[in-house]
């Protein structure tokens, strides 16, 4: 197993937003959790990033616990994530911020593979490599986003909502591409609204709803589950 | 969050009521004043408006070194370091000891009895230079350590707040007697002034030789304060835009929990960005000492309640405003002491603080403030 989440709890103050969610990725698989606004997907992704700390439960991570660990080590172990709202560092260039990307990585050739590897994913960046963050479309930030994530070369994938506010045609190629960095051997933990799309490349899914798991199971069976049909599926 | 971007409907009457307008008008009418005043006074007498430019030149590099420390500490936690005065005032001290008491400035020819007198020169006074921003930077981390990091979650009043007291610490530390003791002290210059005057040509003058009438002054202090300071603005400029942490200073003053998830140590790039802020105004205080030849423990308060004033003026956050701001701020205040009196110097720079801060609060270069998701 890759990652373990065991029983978290997790508070802002006294607002308890995780109450004691379990969950796990194994190498290999793209695992999605689902879930409505303020379920507690971003709140999990950010404990797993050591951005937060669960006052009850453990998180491990390739056999090690990694519940305390700070975030900037977490990266180092190999988890990256792409964070919601995408957070393109805006004043930096396509370049500096994929830089930002690698920033635990030394080896300088290493780095250059990385920066040639995203180009090849998303070739929009290349074009772009001179110009600020700031400047970039809502997509185009979106591969950046994930593309930075990708060049601190992790074990796993952190992504949350990559389809926020993107055009179906665009979700559509991001989704690919999830998929394509999948089969070249990363993990992926999708944190998704989108449940469709999302159930459409997990391998397995998880159902959040007010900081609990309510379901989970293969995609295939979740996409059939009624229940899940009813209340993320539009019913239909 | 995005803000929307479309103010309600703002009355004439409304529009006076906030100040803008009538700040606006103010500065129009005192630039004005003040464009006309200069060129009258500029061509009756040449020679002393050009003596005054050239005296404003050499303060506003010592401000630019000062202000850019403010301006980075501000852009990467918001906080007005209102103790960067005082690193200052140190920095002119470590110097000052490390002249007077251990004849640092001429370290290469007490080690090497042969060499150069002019390369001893150089590199002494290089070395004095550096032992002082390494003090200054070392104490700013100490600072930021023990002061201001307990504090970051903390409402921003309360760091400020924090930065007066530490303000307060070192000026009174520095005032004890077994420290700087509160006496002014004559500084040593680690080198011999030599001037210069331009009248039909660069003429050297002799030391005890009154320059001829009409005549436009300049010294070698001039000329390395000049020096040294573009070589450091070059410096700063390459950190924060070619290195790997500049590029993380740059990151983090702009989203620290996403500079995190990148796994950048957040706490470590604002130590760098302290202790780099530091080191330019331990460089400007050995230069400011070597230009005023004079330290005492208050020192700082004046010279770095002006560089922020520059820092505000130019953008606080922006390095190129920080340099701009100060150079206006160095003519501002030389021109004013030259053409309206000396004791005004000082009201004029909080004059230009209040017009700013009136009519556009961003400074030159400042962008408004973004709002934070
Ligand atoms: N910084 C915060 N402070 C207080 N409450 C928060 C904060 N972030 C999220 N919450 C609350 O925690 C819950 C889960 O939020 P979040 O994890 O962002 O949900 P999701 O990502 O599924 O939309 C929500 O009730 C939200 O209001
Ligand atoms: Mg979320």
């Amino acid at each position: 197993m890759l990652l373990e989440v065991k029983d978290i709890h997790v508070y802002y103050g006294a607002i308890h937003a995780l109450q004691g969610i379990s969950f796990q990725v194994n190498e290999g698989e793209i695992v999605t959790l689902i879930g409505a606004n303020g379920a507690g997907k971003s709140t999990s992704l950010n404990t797993i990033s050591g951005i937060l700390h669960p006052r009850t439960g453990g998180v491990s991570f390739r056999g090690h616990d990694i519940t305390l660990t700070p975030a900037e080590e977490i990266v180092r172990l190999g988890i990256c994530q792409s964070p919601e709202g995408r957070k393109i560092f805006a004043p930096l260039t396509v370049m500096e911020n994929l830089e930002m990307g690698a920033y635990t990585r030394k080896d300088r050739g290493e780095i250059s593979r990385g920066i040639e590897r995203v180009f090849k994913s998303f070739p929009r960046l290349k074009e772009r490599q001179n110009q600020l963050g700031g400047t970039l479309s809502g997509g185009e930030q979106q591969m950046l986003a994930m593309g930075r994530a990708l060049m601190s070369q992790p074990t796993l994938l952190l992504l949350d909502e990559p389809s926020m506010g993107l055009s179906p045609i665009l979700v559509e190629e991001i989704f690919n591409i999830i998929q394509e960095i999948n089969s070249e051997g990363t993990s992926i933990l999708l944190v998704e609204q989108n449940a469709q799309m999302a159930l459409s490349v997990a391998h397995r899914g998880y159902v959040l709803e007010t900081g609990q798991i309510v379901l989970e199971g293969a995609s295939n069976a979740l996409l059939d589950n009624p229940q899940v049909h009813e209340a993320y599926l539009g019913g239909h | 969050m995005e803000k929307s971007t479309t103010a309600p409907p703002v009355s004439f009457f409304q529009r006076i009521i906030r100040g803008r307008w009538i700040g606006k008008f103010m500065l129009a009418a005192i630039s004005i004043l003040v464009t006309v005043g200069i060129a009258f006074k500029a061509s009756q007498s040449p020679a002393l408006f050009f003596q005054q430019l050239i005296n404003g030149l050499q303060l506003g590099f010592v401000y630019a070194l000062i202000a850019l420390g403010y301006t980075m500490v501000y852009g990467i936690v918001r906080l007005i370091n209102f103790a960067h005065g005082d690193v200052f005032m140190v920095g002119a001290f470590v110097s000052y000891f490390a002249i007077a008491n251990f004849q640092l400035h001429a370290w290469p020819s007490a080690v090497i009895p042969e060499i150069n007198p002019v390369i001893s020169l150089v590199i002494g006074t290089i070395s004095v230079i550096f032992l002082a921003m390494a003090t200054c930077g070392f104490l700013a981390v100490t600072i930021e350590r023990v002061a201001y990091k307990p504090l970051r979650d903390a409402p921003r009043i309360s760091a400020l707040i924090t930065a007066i007291g530490v303000s307060f610490f070192l000026e009174y530390f520095g005032a004890l007697p077994f420290v700087f003791t509160s006496n002014f002290i004559t500084y040593k210059r680690p080198f011999e002034v030599t001037t210069w005057y331009i009248q039909n040509g660069i003429h050297h003058l002799e030391a005890g030789v009154e320059a001829p009438t009409g005549s436009v002054l300049f010294s070698n202090i001039l000329i390395i304060i000049i020096i040294i300071s573009l070589l450091l603005l070059a410096s700063l400029q390459f950190i924060v835009r070619r290195t790997k942490v500049g590029k993380a200073m740059r990151a983090v003053s702009y989203d620290k929990p996403t500079a995190r998830l990148m796994g950048i140590n957040v706490d470590g790039i604002i130590s760098v960005t302290f202790a780099i802020g530091a080191a330019l105004a331990g460089a400007a205080g050995v230069l400011y000492a070597t230009a005023y030849p004079q330290v005492v423990f208050w020192m700082g308060i004046t010279p770095g309640l002006k560089a922020f004033v520059a820092a505000v003026l130019g953008g606080i956050g922006s390095i190129p405003g920080a340099l701009v701001g100060s150079l206006i701020m160095g003519q501002a205040e030389v021109l004013s002491a030259g053409y309206i009196s000396t004791p005004m110097r000082d009201a004029i720079a909080f004059t230009i603080l209040i017009l700013v801060l009136l009519v556009r609060p961003t400074g030159i270069f400042g962008e408004p403030e973004r709002e934070k998701a």
